[in-house]
Parts: structure tokens; sequence; C-alpha cells
């Protein structure tokens, strides 16, 4: 279970999380939306471990992870894959090197082993046969993919997902949605998905979490959501722009 | 004018305080960590082999340039016998380390910050740090052993071809009596001259490796970013080259002297 408490993080004078509390349980699939800018990936990368706040408490399973040091951080990252905006591939190595990078620094598995599993995670994003491709040779989807099946290798609890849609054609982020379908439902992973894309969330998600002003400012599920007559909620879902700001752009 | 002088002050000392950090947690993962051998062997392939010509062109053409205008000044007092001693002197214990570590800050150094920098840009650092790898244990550690470990052999290997080729020149085109040459660099070429150039090359190694890892891992954001860490890299590792060599000639001429 992931419990974040009074959550405050700035950069400079700019306060971007200014009090976020939030609970996820085991299992479920959260879709965190707001507008860009606004926080949502500072709040995952703190949920994570990556930042840690100015004050209040990210619990994972009851340990506070606000504020241990990165050997402790690593051990509770354990439980956590996390598929970047950018996919984040480790571009000197091969899509085989790396989806197997934990499984081989681990040093449990035979060479065989790893490579059996490395296989499984790509069939899974379907991306067969990719093994010695360079990041660089792959589209933007497919490195989303691989990204996903870097993640999902060593079986995390809990994936996050840093807008897995941003930059993708229609075609190939109805994959990357139908992937995190598949994943939420046969592997019965907690996942938070961090996005702007209206299409994602209402596929995706379970229940739905509204960041703005550095805080929580609503929780339902989608058909709550998507349905509210809350005039913030209801022109950030509906996609409609406030005409004062559209001046001044 | 003052307010800057201080902000300067306290950013220099800031800055030096996270190396310092870094240097600390770099010794602490060497002892208590495992060591990514792999990317150690790669390092020191990239470190000690490619950089090879680098070293050999300034080893070789110090030696000469040096053999050249030592002779030039020593044929006017009759002395052009002590020609070798003064290079192989000079070459050992300052040109030899100060030169090779000044090439490789260029070569290596600029390279270790510009990966890093652009892993650190595009996510790749926060990405080992999720996959539980800590990014001193697997990116810091086997650059910075690999180059303790390979600019001492390059520092040997640019003295020895800058004698050479010092020998080469004095010999076979100034004209200076090979036997005599040979005896008196023999003669005034001691072990702590050598000594003391392979120790500074150690020295410089960590500086070089430390502070160019360090610009990579802290770099700015985007391509502005990564070419400022890459030129900060180089500049401040050949500034610490430059004035370390001094304290450390002091240094060492004293404690291998007494020695």
């Amino acid at each position: 279970m992931i419990e974040v408490k009074n959550l405050e993080k700035s950069f400079g004078s700019q306060r971007v999380l200014t009090g976020v509390d939030l609970r996820i349980e085991k299992g479920e699939s959260v879709v965190i939306i707001g507008a860009s800018g606004g926080g949502k990936s500072v709040l995952l990368k703190h949920i994570i471990g990556l930042s840690s706040p100015d004050s209040g408490e990210v619990l994972i399973d009851g340990q506070n992870i606000a504020h241990l040091n990165e050997r402790k951080l690593i051990e509770v990252r354990r439980k956590f894959g996390m598929l970047f905006q950018s996919a984040a591939l480790f571009d000197s190595m091969t899509v085989e090197e790396n989806v197997g990078f934990v499984l081989r620094r681990e040093g449990k598995l035979s060479s065989s082993e790893v490579s059996n599993k490395v296989t499984e995670a790509l069939d899974m994003v379907e991306l067969s046969g990719t093994h010695h491709k360079k990041p660089a040779e792959l589209s933007g989807g497919m490195r989303k993919r691989v990204g996903l099946a870097r993640a999902l290798v060593y079986q995390p609890e809990i994936l996050v997902y840093d807008e897995p849609t941003t930059g993708l054609d229609p075609i190939v982020s109805d994959s990357i949605d139908l992937l995190i379908i598949r994943v939420v439902e046969s592997l019965k992973i907690t996942s938070i998905v961090v996005t702007h894309d209206m299409r994602t969330t209402r596929r995706v998600a379970k229940r739905i979490l509204m960041l703005h002003n550095g805080k929580i400012h609503v929780s339902g599920t989608p058909d709550e959501i998507f349905s509210s007559q809350d005039p913030l909620v209801y022109k950030f879902v509906n996609g409609i722009s406030d005409p004062k700001n559209v001046m001044q752009l | 004018m003052l307010d800057l002088t201080r902000t300067i002050a306290q950013q220099w000392l800031q800055g030096l305080g996270r190396v310092a950090i870094l240097a600390s947690e770099t010794f602490a993962s060497i002892f208590r960590h495992k060591i990514e051998w792999r990317n150690f062997i790669y390092q020191i392939y990239f470190i000690g082999v490619k950089s090879q010509s680098v070293v050999l062109i300034t080893g070789a053409f110090t030696g000469m340039v040096l053999c050249a205008q030592t002779y030039f000044q020593f044929h006017k007092v009759k002395m052009d016998t002590a020609t070798l001693a003064v290079v192989s002197v000079s070459m050992g214990s300052e040109l030899g380390p100060v030169l090779t570590a000044l090439m490789v800050a260029g070569r290596v150094g600029a390279a270790m910050a510009a990966e890093l920098g652009t892993m650190k840009v595009t996510e790749q650092i926060d990405a080992l740090r999720t996959l539980a790898a800590h990014p001193v244990d697997y990116l810091v550690v086997p650059r910075i052993l690999a180059t303790l470990v390979s600019l001492p052999l390059l520092t040997a290997e640019s003295i020895v071809i800058g004698i050479v080729a010092a020998y080469v020149v004095g010999v076979f085109l100034l004209g200076i009596d090979p036997a005599y040459a040979w005896h008196n660099m023999l003669a005034y070429t001691d072990a702590p001259h050598m000594m003391s150039g392979l120790i500074k090359a150690v020295f410089f190694g960590l500086f070089l490796s430390l502070i160019s890892c360090y610009k990579g891992i802290n770099c700015g954001q985007g391509a502005e970013g990564v070419g400022r860490a890459t030129t900060e890299a180089v500049v401040f590792s050949s500034i610490a080259i430059l004035i370390s060599n001094f304290f450390l000639t002091m240094f060492l001429s004293r404690m291998l002297q007494s020695g």
C-alpha cells in the first residue's frame, strides 16, 4: 500500500507540491491527471524515491521513505518498476541487455534463464526478435514497450508510468493502453499512471486523482470524474481552455 | 561587488564539498560493494587503449622539442652532453605526467562528462536508480578506478617515448655524442624523479576522473547543460592538475629525497 501525507516540494521560489495526501491500495489501478507542469511527474518521483520532499511522508507498505538514503532506497525501489516518459533506455546497450539489466546484476539466474525471461517479457510487449537492436534503431512506441518490458521482467509489486502515451500516434497510444490494461489484469500489479491523455485515463483507470495547485483536487471513479460538474474538472477532462489564458498565449 | 564575491566563493566551496562527498561515496563503494568489473574493463579500454595515439604524439613531440631547445642553450656553454639528462628529468617528473594528464583530461574527461550528462538529461541515471543500481557503484567507480590504473601507465609510456624521441633528435639530428649523453642521463636521473611522476599521475587521474564524473552526473538541463558540464569538466580538471602539480612537486621532492 502507498500512502502520501501532506507532501510539500518547492524548486526555488516555485511551490510545486503544496500538501498532497493520497492513498493507493494494493492491486489498484490509479491515474493521476492534471495540467502540464502541475507537478504530476514530481509527485511520481517522490513516490518511487527519486526525489526527497521538503516536508511530509511517503509510506510504502508502512515504511516512510521520504528521507531514506540512496542505499536504503535501492532496497525499497526493488518493489517498483517505472516506465519513463522518454523510456530512458540505456543507449549503449541492446534491447536484450536493457531488459535483462536487473536480472543480470542480481546474478541469481543463469545466463540462459535470464535470456528466457527477457524473451518472455519482450513477447508480452509484442517485440519478439528485437533482442539485438539498439534503442536508437527503435521507434518511440517500440522504445516505450521495451521500457515496459524492462520494468516488468523482474516482477515488481508496483508499476508506475510517467506519461506513457505522450508523443505517440493514436494507434501506438492504443497499443500502450492495451498493454497497461493487460498488465493490471493479468499480473495484478498496483499501477499508477501519470498522464493528461483523457483517452488513456478513461480506459486504464479504476480511480482517478486530479492534481491542481500542488494538491489532490478531486478523487473518484472514471464515471464520477468524467461526469463531474466541478468547473475545474469539467474543463480539464473535456479540454476546454479559459479564453483569458488563450489571450495571454 | 562584495556580495558577488561572496556568492562566487560560496558556490566554489559548495562545489568542492560536493566533489568531496562524491569522493567519499566512491571510496566507500570500492571497499564495501561489488565492483562492476565489466564496466571497469571497458573503461580501461576506453581510457588506456584508445588514448594511445594522443599520448604517444604528446610524449614524442614534447621530448623532441625539449631536447632541441635545451641543446640550443647548452650548446652555447659547451654542455651538449647534458641535454638528455635535462630531458629525462623534466619528462619524468613534470612534463610527462602533466601533459599526459592534460591530454587525457581533454579526451577522456570531456567524454565522461558528456556521457554521464547525457544520461542525466535523458533520465537514464534515474532509470538506473529505479533498477536498483547505485549510480556511484555502476557509473563512477569503474571510471575512477580505470583512470587510476590507466593514467600512470600512460604517463610511463609518454616518458619513455619522450626520452627515446629526444635521443633520436639529439644524437641523429643535432649530433650529440651518444655515449656521453646516455651516461649523463643515467647519472643525473634518479628513481625518485620517475617515482614522483608516476605518483603525480595517480593524483591527476583521481582529480580529473572525479571532477569529470561530478560534472556529468550533476549537469544542468538540456543540450546547454551537457555542453557546459563538458567544458567545465575539462577546464576544472586542467586547473586542478596544474595547481596540484606545484604542491605535489614540493611535497614529493621532500618526501622522496628524505626517503
